[in-house]
Order: structure tokens, then C-alpha cells, then sequence
């Protein structure tokens, strides 16, 4: 491989490898109103995100993970993207959004690295609301 | 192995020949799986073409042509690993079924509480989540021997968790799927033997590549794949002493396994075929068959040896500030080497390797309890087999460098 090819590589563009090298919304909410963790067993990727509401908008999210850098880039991504949105809009983002926000298609083998901290989001959300999450990121 | 052979072999594999990414395929993954050679997909292929028959039961030419495909076969694998004789040899699909097997036929049966098992940390999860599960379902107490910093077994503790008379069990993987240590199996069984205890080998990733003879290492049972060894997926192998075996209980019931069946109850077959109930995987067997001549052929004694040369050369050269290998000292490594590159996660690297053809695995390799000691959550991993040359290793360490670039 070399250098050019490694850096054009559309996986693994200059935004993406910024926000795995300085993730930004890195941390632990003290007052979360909800959190929750989920991993992907098969990379070893862990993220627990937790959130603060206020009137039914997520007012902050914070996020700590162990991932490779398309989980890691995609949390941060979707941190910033939800701050300020209402609860029943966020808890409705699906894989095509994910994939639409990091602008890369990582294919079969890695699609669950991005999808992680939406799934991870979503379970914060849906155990505030006190619904019970049924797993599919497709439909909501 | 010398380069001339190497090349002449690789013709022998047709997906060798394939790109990926645009790039020749550098395939490094053979403790997954490995390739097949145009010997094992022919050898399948004509027995479709000219045998295919249920197996046992017929009379017709098809049917006995195919029993005796498939009875060869069993004789082949005897003699390959040095059984007393093919009663011996049981098949299954892998060497998961072949450690479950044990399991519901024997263990489940004969180990309760007040019993031990030692098994160790570096075991593949199929040889390590089912003694877990004979810890709670039978209170069978377990026993878990750690790895030192030099990536080898701490047999100070195997002696020392194996002593008290209360051992039933020892279970041990002959070469560790993710740091390539080859364990010493003639200690094992000596500890095994001065306890009195049943020593189960997971023979995975040494009967492909070293001459592994049952007795000679002096274990009681043992359990390898077909897939790892040129063999088609869905055949493997489960030995067992054939005094051992006759106190098993079968535990799939249905079609071949029995003598015979009357109303209320049923007489079991003889063995091997009271562990093989319904209809076998006679392909799958025709084509390990297969694949036992073309590594005879090559020479078993030379299949290791290679795998550690490229082994040694992929250490040494990965090694660098940057790169982290898993690998024990020289004379027990094998052709496996693990390695992380701090700062990058290992998906990113199996990934940016890909993008140049080359196939390697990445995660927790099947072995959770030995990453969560290892201080990693994954790693990458790089394991050779035949056809691999040591251009391809140089290939490897050259991609991982501009990798790491990629995240600097």
C-alpha cells in the first residue's frame, strides 16, 4: 500500500480519521437522564452514551467508546447531529441516515462498526421513554 | 519448503490466482480456514459426478461405491493420526461438534460435583464455554491455567490446579489459535497421567500442520476440522480410545445409529456409527480424504517448519516501535502471529489490508477470556499456511507501515 492510496481510501477520508483521532463530546454526563452501553462482540467495539433531556429535545449527549475509528467518527457525528433534536425524531434515524452522515459505505463486514452508536443512542432513548427497544435499526 | 515447490503447489489452488481489491490475494488466514486445492475440489466433484448415494443402508452399486468412499476415508484419518483403528474415528462437522460430543456423550454423563476440570485461558471458546457449562449444570469445579508474559502456559499452575486427586479432566488446545504457542502436550499428559486424569487435545491448528499421532502424545480424546487442512467445510474429526468410547452414551438418536428398534426400546449401533445418527456428510469426508493424500504428499514434517519460518520473518519484521506482536519465544511459535498496532483499531487494519488483497483476521479470534488477559479487546492476526512465500509475509509488512501512516 502506499501512502496515496492509503489516504484516498474513501473508508477512511479526512473527516472520519479526525474525529477518531480527536473525538469530540468524549465523556460522562453527570446528570444523564438516560444512558446506555452496547458492543459489538465481534470487534470488541464498546460505547455507553448517555443523554439529558429537556422538553422531549436531547439538550446534551456524551459518549465513551473503545471502537475503531468508523464507530468512533460515527458517535461523534451523531452526538453533534442530535443535540437539539426532539426525542421521537432521533429515536426514528435509520441506517441510511448513518450511512448518509459518515458518507462512506463500509460495506457488509463493517456495517455494524457504524451503526453501533445509533443502536447505543437509541437504547438510552427508548429506555427514557420506557419503550421497550425491538433491535431492528431499519424500522424504528 | 523451498520457493521452486511453494510456486509449483500454489498452481495446485485456483483462488490463488484470484484479485481482490485489484491486488493479487495475499491470503492469510488459514487458522479460519484454509484454501482448497484443485485435488480436493476434484475429488468432490467426481464423487457427485460418478458415486453420489446414501451411504450404509443400500445395495445397489451407487450406495455401496459411495459406503466405501466414505469408509476409506475413515481409514485414512486412523492412519494419518496414528488411531488403533478407524472404530476409533468418529465424524462430525468440526472440531466444535467433535468437543461437544464429548461433552453430552461422556461428560455430562460422568463428572458432577466434587469433580475438577483444568482447561486454560488461551482455549478457542468452543473448548472453553462448554466446561463452563459443566461447571453450572454439573457443579463440576473449574480451573483455569493463565498465560505468563511470554505468551506460554504457566505449567507451575497446571500442576498445581491439576493436584488434589480431584481432576476428572484436563483440556488443552495442542497449538493456540491466537498466539501460535505451541504447548507442550508431553508435559500435559504427564500431569494428565500422575493425576489420573482424561486429557481432551484440541488438535485445530497442529493436525495441519504437524505429524500429530495419537499415541504418541498419549491423550484420550481429541478433536480437529477438516476445513483447516485443504478439506471442505462441515467435515471434522473426533478421536477417542476406543475403550474410552465404549463408555459413551449417544446423544443424537435417529437413522445408522442404531442395531435395532422395537416399540418401547432400541438397541445402539456398534461404533463409530452410534455417535453418527442420520445421514453423513460423505463429501465432505471423500474430500478430506483427499486432502490427507496431497499433505502426505508434501510431507507433514515440512508443513511446520515452514509455517515458522514465515512466522519468525513476519516478527521481526512487524516488529518496530509502532507494532505490538503476541507471539512466544522461537522454539514455541508457529505459523500464527497476532499483533495490535496501538492507537488504530484492529478492523481498521484487517480493512486497510484488504484494500491491498490481503486477508487477514482481526477481533477477538474466538477468544475473549485471553484478550480480556492480554489487556486488548481485538487484535490482527496473520497465520500461514503451504502456499504462503515469504514475499507475500514482506507484502504484509510493507501495507501495514503505509496503514499506520494512514492514522499518523
Amino acid at each position: 500500500m502506499t501512502e496515496k492510496s492509503g489516504q484516498s481510501d474513501p473508508l477512511y477520508r479526512e473527516l472520519i480519521l479526525d474525529h477518531y483521532k480527536n473525538p469530540r463530546n468524549f465523556g460522562t454526563l453527570k446528570d444523564a437522564a438516560s444512558e446506555a452501553e452496547d458492543s459489538n462482540p465481534l470487534c470488541g467495539d464498546e460505547i455507553k452514551i448517555g443523554i439529558k433531556v429537556k422538553d422531549s429535545k436531547i439538550a446534551d449527549v456524551k459518549y465513551v467508546c473503545s471502537g475503531c475509528a468508523i464507530s468512533t467518527a460515527g458517535a461523534y457525528l451523531l452526538s453533534e447531529y442530535a443535540k437539539g433534536k426532539r426525542l421521537d425524531d432521533v429515536r426514528r434515524l435509520d441506517r441510511k441516515f448513518i450511512l448518509k452522515m459518515l458518507g462512506i459505505n463500509p460495506g457488509p463486514a463493517r456495517i455494524k462498526c457504524a451503526l453501533l452508536p445509533l443502536k447505543a443512542l437509541k437504547l438510552a432513548i427508548y429506555s427514557y421513554l420506557g419503550l421497550k427497544f425491538k433491535g431492528t435499526l431499519g424500522n424504528p | 519448503m523451498d520457493s521452486k515447490e511453494i510456486e509449483k503447489l500454489r498452481k495446485d489452488f485456483p483462488i490463488l490466482k484470484r484479485l481482490v481489491n485489484g491486488k493479487p490475494l495475499v491470503y492469510l488466514d488459514n487458522a479460519a480456514t484454509t484454501q482448497k486445492p484443485r485435488q480436493v475440489i476434484d475429488a468432490v466433484s467426481a464423487y457427485y459426478a460418478s458415486s453420489n448415494s446414501n451411504v450404509h443402508r443400500g445395495v445397489h452399486a451407487l450406495s455401496e461405491e459411495a459406503t466405501e468412499a466414505y469408509e476409506s476415508a475413515r481409514k485414512a484419518v486412523a492412519d494419518f493420526i496414528g488411531a488403533e483403528s478407524a472404530e476409533e474415528i468418529i465424524f462430525v462437522r468440526n472440531a466444535t461438534e467433535a468437543i461437544n460430543l464429548f461433552y453430552y456423550a461422556y461428560a455430562l454423563h460422568k463428572f458432577g460435583r466434587g469433580d475438577r476440570l483444568v482447561k486454560t485461558i488461551l482455549e478457542h471458546h468452543s473448548n472453553f464455554v462448554p466446561w463452563q457449562q459443566l461447571a453450572w449444570s454439573r457443579g463440576v469445579e473449574e480451573k483455569i491455567v493463565n498465560v505468563k508474559q511470554d505468551f506460554t502456559l504457566d505449567y507451575d499452575e497446571f500442576e498445581k490446579y491439576a493436584a488434589g486427586g480431584r481432576t476428572k479432566l484436563i483440556t488443552v488446545s495442542h497449538i493456540s489459535n491466537s498466539l501460535g504457542t505451541v504447548n507442550d502436550v508431553r508435559r500435559i499428559r504427564e500431569i494428565a497421567e500422575k493425576n489420573d486424569s482424561l486429557f481432551l487435545l484440541d488438535a485445530c491448528q497442529s493436525v495441519p500442520h504437524l505429524p500429530v499421532d495419537v499415541g504418541r502424545i498419549g491423550c484420550d480424546f481429541m478433536a480437529f476440522s477438516g476445513h483447516k487442512m485443504l478439506a471442505p467445510m462441515g467435515i471434522g474429526v473426533a478421536w477417542c480410545r476406543g475403550e474410552l468410547l465404549e463408555r459413551f452414551e449417544p446423544f443424537m438418536f435417529g437413522g445408522d445409529m442404531i442395531l435395532k428398534v422395537g416399540l418401547k426400546e432400541s438397541e445402539w449401533n456398534t461404533l463409530p456409527y452410534k455417535f453418527e445418527a442420520g445421514t453423513p456428510n460423505v463429501e465432505g469426508a471423500v474430500g478430506l480424504h483427499a486432502a490427507i493424500n496431497y499433505l502426505k504428499k508434501i510431507g507433514l514434517e515440512k508443513i511446520h517448519p515452514h509455517g515458522l519460518q514465515l512466522a519468525n520473518q513476519c516478527v521481526s519484521e512487524l516488529e518496530s516501535p509502532g507494532i505490538k506482536t503476541y507471539s512466544p519465544p522461537n522454539g514455541l511459535r508457529s505459523g500464527i502471529v497476532s499483533f495490535t498496532v496501538p492507537g488504530v483499531h484492529p478492523h481498521d487494519i484487517a480493512t486497510l489490508l484488504d484494500r491491498e488483497g490481503i486477508a487477514v483476521r482481526s477481533g477477538h479470534l474466538c477468544t475473549q477470556p485471553l484478550m480480556k488477559a492480554l489487556g486488548v479487546p481485538a487484535v490482527t492476526r496473520a497465520s500461514f499456511y503451504i502456499y504462503n512465500t515469504k514475499e507475500e509475509v514482506g507484502k504484509l509488512a510493507d501495507a501495514l507501515k503505509s496503514a499506520k501512516k494512514v492514522f499518523v
